[in-house]
């Protein structure tokens, strides 16, 4: 049972390399903020997973950090203004 | 012996939603349709392989510990994703 939920694991760390290939290739920013999404549910699954195959419980409280720190992280990407911004005169961006 | 099968079942079938998410991630024309795809597909992946860690772990604290982490996934992607939509869609017109 341990072995195979190291392969799950595996298999989703395997996925998550496939998913970077939208970083290289992703046209707007927007694609390659996609990845923060990627990388939210995947390396949570992968510490779950990671968790039970060791037994180690503490991974869970990580995977529930990471959890956190993702949706966080959404918002403050967000926050930065586009490429195409228009600096105003006195420097600032559009958005603030 | 029964619980096991369980579990290896659901981890299976949530690994291949995250497969399903990654593919529409690298496949769909645009980034509405990605967003779409990847929260979608890698939350129920995550929910599906909390499911079958539940059935493996069985003790009470260690089951609500991982409803709470998948609810609180659903609840970031959402977010996430709504913003990510919305800042790559006021993009084009400068609000």
């Amino acid at each position: 049972m341990n072995t195979f939920l190291l392969g799950a694991a595996l298999f989703l760390l395997i996925n998550l390399a496939a998913g970077m290939v939208r970083v290289y290739l992703g046209p707007t920013t927007a694609d390659r903020l996609l990845t923060l999404l990627l990388f939210g549910t995947t390396t949570v699954a992968t510490l779950l997973l990671l968790a039970y195959s060791q037994a180690s419980a503490v991974l869970v409280k990580v995977a529930l950090l990471f959890v956190m720190l993702a949706a966080i992280a959404s918002v403050a990407f967000v926050r930065f203004p586009h490429e195409t911004v228009q600096k105003t005169d006195d420097g600032r961006g559009d958005h603030d | 012996m029964l619980t096991d099968w369980w579990t290896i079942a659901l981890v299976t079938v949530g690994c291949a939603f995250f497969l399903a998410g990654t593919v529409g991630l690298l496949r769909f024309p645009d980034v509405h349709t990605r967003l779409h795809a990847l929260t979608k597909a890698d939350n129920v992946g995550l929910g599906l392989i909390c499911l079958g860690l539940m059935i493996h772990d069985g003790t009470l604290p260690g089951i609500l510990r991982l409803g709470f982490i998948w609810i609180l996934a659903i609840f970031a992607a959402t977010v996430s994703a709504f913003l990510i939509a919305r800042w790559h869609e006021s993009a084009g017109t400068e609000d």
